[in-house]
C-alpha cells in the first residue's frame, strides 16, 4: 500500500521562475490498484512520480510504502521497493552493455552487489524464458547491446527488468508516449498482462485518455499539483471518453490538446 | 642505414617503457570509457606512486611492499577526487585537478622536499630497471612489464565481471538506469577513481624503478599519453577487439606502440623539447577523429539496385 500525505514541492522557489509542482498532494493506493493518471502538461504527474522515486527530495509530507516511511531515503534504496519505467526509451538501460548483462543488473536490485558473478547459467535460462514472453524475438539474442534495439523493444526489456524482482510499487512515466502507436499497443498489452500476472501496484502515467480507460481499475486526474478526479470500480469499467470530457469539461480543453 | 641501427637500439628501451605506460593507460581506460569521467588526478598519482615506492625502498623496504605502498597512495588520491566529486558536488574534471595540485605539494612532502630522488639499481633489489632491457633473462623489464600488463588484465576482467565490477560498468553506461535499479552511482564512481589512481601509482613506482630515480614532474602530461594510449588501442584494435580482456589489451599495445613512434621521431632527429606539443597534437586529432567522421562524412548509402523494396526497421 502507498500513502502520499501532505506532500509539497517547488522548484526554483525564490526565483523568477518559482513552480509550484506538487501542492497539498493526497493519495492512497491499495495493494494491487492499477492506477492511470491523466492530467495537462505541468498538472504535477511526473513529479508525483519522481518523488515517490525519490529523484529529487518533497518540501513537505510523508512517503509510506507498505508501512515503511521512504520520504528520506536516497533514491537508490528506494530502488529496492520499486520497478520504474521512463518515457525517453534511452533512459531505462544501459545501452553498452548487453541484454542479458541488463537483466543481471535488474535481477540484483535490492541485493547487495559483491564479487559473486555478475551473470550466471542459471540467470541465463531464466532470462531467456522470461525474454520469450515479451515475443520480440530477444530470446535469441541475449548478449546484443541495447543500443542496437528500437525505442519498442528497450521499453519491454525495461518493464521487464522493472518486474524480474517483483516490486512493491511499478511506476510507469508515460512509457509509450516516445513510441509509434502499434507499438505502444504492443507495450502496454505487455504491461497489462505483467501487472496481471504479479498483481502488481500500479501507477501509470498517459497522455492518452482512451488507454487511461481501457487499462486499470482506478484512473486520477491531477490538476495544480493535486488529485481533481478519482474514479474506481464500476464507474471506472463504464467510463468512456465523452463520459469524462462531459463530466470534467473544465479540464477537457487542455486534456483534448495533449490527447 | 645509421638511422635504423640506432633506432633498433632504442626499441626494447621504447617497448618496455610503452609497457609500463600501458598500465597506467589501463588506469585512464577505467575513469575515461568505463566511468565516462575524465579524470585528471592521474598527473598528480603519476609522481606519487614513483616517490612512495623508491623512498620506502631507500629506507630498507622490500620492493613487493612498497608497490603494494605505492598502489593504496594512489588509491587515497582516487578518493580524494571521488569525494570531491560525489559528495562536494564539484564536476569531475575540477576535482581531480584540485586533486593534482595537491598532490604536488604532498609528493615533495614524500621526497622530503626534494624534487628528485635517485635510487642505485646496484644496491637494491629492483623488480625492472632501464639495465636489463637488452639482457636476454627474466629480469628483462619488458619480461616482467608484460607479465604485470597480463596480471592486471586478468584481475580486471574478472572484477568487471563481477556483480559489482557490472555495477561500475553501468554506472558509467547510464547512471539513471543504475540509480533505478539500486546501484550506488556515488559509491562506485569513488570506487572506480581508487582502482584508477591505483593503477596509475603502480605504473609510476614500476616508472621510476625502470628509470632509477622519482621526480616530482614525473606525472606532468601523463593524462595525455594515457588517452593517446586509449585512443590509438581504439582505433587500431577497436574493430576486431571486441571482448573487455581484450580492449585492455588494445590500451596497452596502444602505449607501447605511442612510445615506438615517439622513439622514430626522436631518432629521426626531432628536439626533445618539442615533444608534449607534437603529443597534444596528435591526440587532438585522434580526438577529433569521431566527431568529424560524425559531422562532415554520411555513412557511404547503397542504393538497392531494385527500387520498391522498402527496407523494414525492426518494431
Amino acid at each position: 500500500m502507498l500513502e502520499l500525505k501532505g506532500i509539497y514541492k517547488t522548484f526554483n522557489r525564490g526565483t523568477v521562475n518559482e513552480k509550484k509542482a506538487i501542492d497539498g498532494l493526497d493519495l492512497t493506493l491499495e495493494d494491487g490498484d492499477f492506477v492511470t493518471v491523466i492530467g495537462g502538461n505541468g498538472a504535477g504527474k511526473s513529479t508525483t512520480l519522481n518523488l515517490i522515486a525519490g529523484v529529487y527530495p518533497v518540501d513537505a509530507g510523508t512517503i509510506r510504502l507498505n508501512g515503511v516511511n521512504i520520504t528520506n531515503l536516497p533514491e537508490h534504496k528506494r530502488a529496492k521497493y520499486l520497478g520504474r519505467v521512463f518515457q525517453d526509451p534511452m533512459m531505462g538501460t544501459a545501452a553498452t552493455m548487453g541484454i542479458e548483462e541488463n537483466l543481471a543488473l535488474a535481477y540484483r536490485r535490492g541485493k547487495s552487489r559483491g564479487l559473486s558473478y555478475g551473470i550466471n547459467n542459471e540467470e541465463r535460462k531464466l532470462y531467456r524464458e522470461k525474454l520469450a514472453i515479451l515475443g520480440l524475438g530477444l530470446e535469441d539474442r541475449m548478449t546484443s547491446k541495447v543500443g542496437l534495439l528500437s525505442g519498442g523493444q528497450r521499453q519491454a526489456l525495461t518493464l521487464l527488468m522493472a518486474t524480474l524482482q517483483k516490486p512493491d510499487l511499478l511506476l510507469l512515466d508515460e512509457h509509450t508516449a516516445a513510441l509509434d502507436p502499434k507499438t505502444a499497443d504492443k507495450v502496454l498489452q505487455i504491461t497489462e498482462s505483467i501487472v496481471a500476472r504479479d498483481n502488481l501496484t500500479t501507477l501509470m502515467v498517459t497522455h492518452n485518455m482512451k488507454n487511461a480507460i481501457q487499462y486499470g481499475n482506478r484512473l486520477i486526474m491531477m490538476d495544480a499539483g493535486r488529485v481533481v478526479v478519482d474514479i474506481r470500480g464500476e464507474e471506472k469499467k463504464n467510463l468512456t471518453v465523452r463520459d469524462l470530457l462531459d463530466k470534467f469539461n473544465v479540464e477537457s480543453d487542455r486534456m483534448l490538446l495533449s490527447e | 642505414m645509421e638511422f635504423f641501427a640506432s633506432l633498433l637500439s632504442a626499441l626494447p628501451g621504447a617497448v618496455a617503457q610503452g609497457l609500463i605506460w600501458g598500465l597506467m593507460a589501463i588506469g585512464v581506460y577505467i575513469t575515461y570509457k568505463v566511468l565516462d569521467l575524465a579524470d585528471l588526478t592521474v598527473d598528480g598519482t603519476m609522481a606519487t606512486g614513483g616517490a612512495v615506492c623508491i623512498i620506502l625502498m631507500t629506507n630498507g623496504v622490500n620492493v613487493w611492499v612498497a608497490l603494494v605502498c605505492a598502489f593504496l597512495a594512489g588509491m587515497l588520491a582516487g578518493l580524494v577526487t571521488g569525494v570531491l566529486h560525489t559528495f562536494m558536488g564539484i564536476p569531475a574534471i575540477l576535482a581531480g585537478i584540485l586533486t593534482q595540485l595537491a598532490l604536488y605539494s604532498i609528493n615533495l612532502r614524500i621526497m622530503d622536499g626534494k624534487a628528485n630522488t635517485a635510487i642505485n639499481p646496484n644496491n637494491f633489489d629492483l623488480l625492472v630497471s632501464l639495465r636489463n632491457v637488452r639482457s636476454l633473462t627474466i629480469e628483462n623489464p619488458i619480461f616482467v612489464a608484460a607479465v604485470f600488463t597480463i596480471a592486471i588484465i586478468a584481475l580486471l576482467y574478472w572484477f568487471f565481471g563481477t556483480a559489482l565490477g557490472c555495477s561500475i560498468r553501468a554506472t558509467g553506461a547510464n547512471p539513471n538506469m543504475s540509480r533505478a535499479q539500486g546501484i550506488n552511482v556515488n559509491f562506485n564512481k569513488v570506487l572506480g577513481l581508487m582502482i584508477s589512481n591505483g593503477l596509475v601509482a603502480l605504473a609510476s613506482a614500476l616508472y621510476c624503478q625502470y628509470q632509477g630515480f622519482a621526480d616530482v614532474n614525473a606525472g606532468r602530461g601523463a593524462i595525455v599519453i594515457g588517452l593517446a594510449a586509449v585512443i590509438i588501442g581504439e582505433v587500431l584494435f577497436g574493430r576486431i577487439f571486441r571482448n573487455f580482456a581484450l580492449k585492455l589489451l588494445s590500451v596497452a599495445l596502444g602505449a607501447v606502440i605511442y612510445y615506438v613512434v615517439i622513439q622514430i621521431v626522436l631518432t629521426a632527429g626531432l628536439n626533445t623539447n618539442d615533444l608534449k606539443l607534437i603529443t597534444a597534437v596528435v591526440v587532438a586529432i585522434f580526438l577529433a577523429i569521431p566527431y568529424w567522421k560524425g559531422k562532415y562524412f554520411r555513412g557511404k548509402m547503397k542504393i538497392p539496385a531494385a527500387a520498391g523494396k522498402e527496407a523494414t526497421p525492426n518494431a
